[in-house]
């Protein structure tokens, strides 16, 4: 195994992994978890690994099949990518360890499925980062969708219905963001995202450009449920098994805002000014700020934990799309440090809920009453990621939201200041209407008698635990993450 | 009038396109039926893959498959050929949107066997009870 590919080894070993969980795991379940999880942790030492490489020696590009670029498919590892690639491999790696548990008892008998399609998702979404050709990035988008749709339609009841759903709104983002491509493809007559944002400059076509500039973020947008375009995702991501929703929730929409990164920095960048000066920027952050305050504003409507978690990521996504349209450098630092943040936080208040689920069965408000005396450490963990969420310093959320405040300040948008403002607050009173109901109020069999501490098993509170922790860590760290890794990056994104 | 007539015919091809795009999307917004649906997806999938193959083709240009001797002695006239690049990435969606046909029909069938109908209507009246 020679290292200057290790790279291609992140993505090389869950693939083939996935087939041996297939084979292995139809003969007999414990095959399953020492080969995802030794799959897992052996990308995320290597991702690690990659990006300490891509710090120090710049931007790694691999062709494959040694065609070379533009006319082959080229994969680039710059800083942003490499730190998504770590981001996706870690937060897969909690996730699966999580999952463990948690689809042994909900899906017993079908776990090798499970495990198969849920490892082509994590190396669909470990591709997407990294891909450097726009061709490829669809391909690549329609197989993590596709094993997403199957993942989401393992659930019961309604889950098929949500699935299908989806799948016809995913198949209508796909299809346009390929309309952009086509559109693209037609006026440069190359896919290799460089060469395009090299060639299109120098073209007249400036109409045709943009409605090709149209057709990517709206196919995007649907993809990342930015907030009209959300309907699909609340169902989809609440039904889903709760393994399923482990990875998704945390992971998709945010490796879809850093494409959106990707299509903005690598393929528009030289016609920023084109959206700058039609006041398209301006309007999308605006409509960005708008989605923040509607999807708060659902999300306080749920009586159910998960159903408001999935309108909270839809707010999310409104934080990190504002964020990225501010164009100025702090936004994008905060747009960026937000996606890190939001997957871990997001990825610990579902492992919560996976817990509290995996003990109770329901994640009605009313059910959680009094849970504390029973779940002491998943509460705690949750407790601290909500904190983060509402943005209590020194937990991770609060710096992101600083430098996206500080962000849209820079930028006079004042509505997008308020939206954030807003939707803390909005958090503040979520979150803390849970604490209240599950600390201080009692369970209606209560007979103030010490109930015995019962907690999910230890594989799924132990990546809870250690995600909470990396809430904590990150906050503390925040500083030295965007000084060393999100400020190269973004140098080298402009 | 006759400008946009003569506008119309010069690029039929992408006129086609969006007629085909816009009934594969009436069928996926408006139908009630989830089979419909699908097949409204399906149609505007091919639209996109007809915008993608008509803008390799040149008039007059033939298939891109050329004779070793002859080009490596002249050289190629790229005006005879037309662009094969389109076509091949059609392949691919092609291939994405029958593993997308092919998913969404499983789902259907499981939805099928919970509700028994695939009349949305239904399903929901189902589902409200």
């Amino acid at each position: 195994m020679t290292l200057a590919n290790l790279h291609m080894y992140v993505l090389a070993v869950p693939l083939l992994t996935a087939l041996a969980v297939n084979l292995l795991g139809r003969r007999s379940r414990t095959w399953i978890a020492p080969l995802t999880l030794g799959a897992l942790s052996f990308s995320t030492v290597a991702a690690a690994l990659v990006l300490v490489r891509v710090l120090r020696e710049g931007t790694l590009h691999y062709t494959v099949g040694n065609w070379s670029p533009p006319y082959g498919i080229e994969l680039v590892i710059d800083p942003l990518g490499a730190l998504m690639l770590l981001l996706v491999a870690a937060a897969a790696l909690l996730a699966t360890c999580g999952a463990l548990p948690s689809v042994a008892l909900e899906l017993p008998g079908r776990e090798h499925l499970f495990f198969t399609l849920y490892l082509i998702l994590i190396v669909g979404l470990m591709g997407l980062v990294i891909t450097g050709d726009a061709f490829n990035l669809y391909v690549l988008l329609e197989i993590t969708s596709i094993t997403t749709y199957g993942l989401i339609a393992m659930g019961k009841g309604r889950a098929p219905l949500a699935s299908f759903n989806y799948i016809i709104m995913g198949s209508i983002g796909a299809c346009f963001y390929l309309l952009g491509v086509g559109y693209l493809y037609i006026l440069t007559g190359t896919l290799n995202m460089a060469d395009i944002s090299a060639i299109l400059p120098t073209l007249p076509g400036t109409v045709a450009a943009a409605t090709a500039f149209a057709f990517l973020l709206v196919g995007l947008w649907i993809k990342m449920a930015f907030f009209p375009l959300h309907g699909w995702l609340p169902n989809a991501y609440s039904l889903a098994p709760t393994g399923a929703g482990l990875l998704i929730a945390p992971l998709m929409t945010k490796v879809t805002i850093y494409l959106m990164i990707r299509v903005l920095y690598s393929i528009i960048h030289p016609n920023w000014a084109l959206l700058a000066e039609s006041g398209v920027q301006s309007a999308l952050v605006w409509a960005a700020a708008l989605g923040i305050v509607c999807a708060s504003a659902l999300a306080l409507s749920q009586r159910d934990l998960k159903r408001m978690l999935t309108y909270l990521i839809v707010a999310e996504v409104g934080y990190m799309v504002g964020g990225v349209f501010l164009a100025n450098e702090t936004g994008l630092t905060g747009a960026i440090l937000h996606i890190v943040n939001d997957a871990l936080m997001t990825l610990c208040l579902f492992l919560a809920a996976a817990a509290i689920v995996y003990r109770t069965g329901s994640l009605e408000f009313d059910s959680l009453r009094g849970l504390y005396r029973r779940m002491p450490v998943t509460l705690a963990a949750f407790t601290l990621a909500a904190f983060s969420m509402i943005g209590v310093p020194p937990t991770a959320g609060f710096f992101s939201k600083w430098y996206l405040l500080l962000g849209g300040i820079e930028a006079g948008q004042w509505g997008y200041v308020g939206a954030l403002l807003f939707s803390s607050l909005v958090n503040a009173v979520l979150f803390f209407r849970i604490i209240e109901i599950a600390y201080f109020r009692n369970s209606p069999d209560d007979d103030h008698r010490p109930l015995p501490v019962s907690e999910a098993p230890a594989m799924l509170v132990g990546p809870l635990v250690l995600s909470a922790v990396a809430l904590l860590v990150l906050g503390l760290g925040a500083g030295g993450l965007v000084d060393s890794v999100i400020l190269p990056a973004i140098a080298a994104l402009l | 009038m006759d400008v946009l007539l003569a506008e119309v015919v010069a690029k039929y091809n992408y006129w086609l396109y969006v007629v085909l795009m816009m009934i594969g999307f009436y069928a996926m917004i408006g139908k009630r039926n989830l089979v419909k649906k699908l097949l409204g997806m399906n149609i505007f999938q091919t639209a996109i893959i007809l915008l993608f193959v008509s803008s390799g083709v040149k008039r007059g240009g033939g298939i891109p498959i050329l004779d070793k001797y002859e080009v490596l002695a002249h050289g190629v006239d790229v005006a005879t050929v037309v662009n094969p690049l389109p076509h091949v990435l059609m392949l691919t969606a092609i291939v994405v949107s029958v593993s997308v046909t092919g998913v969404a029909l499983a789902i259907l069938q499981r939805i099928y066997r919970e509700y028994g109908t695939l009349e949305e209507d239904e399903i929901l009246e189902k589902l409200g009870r």
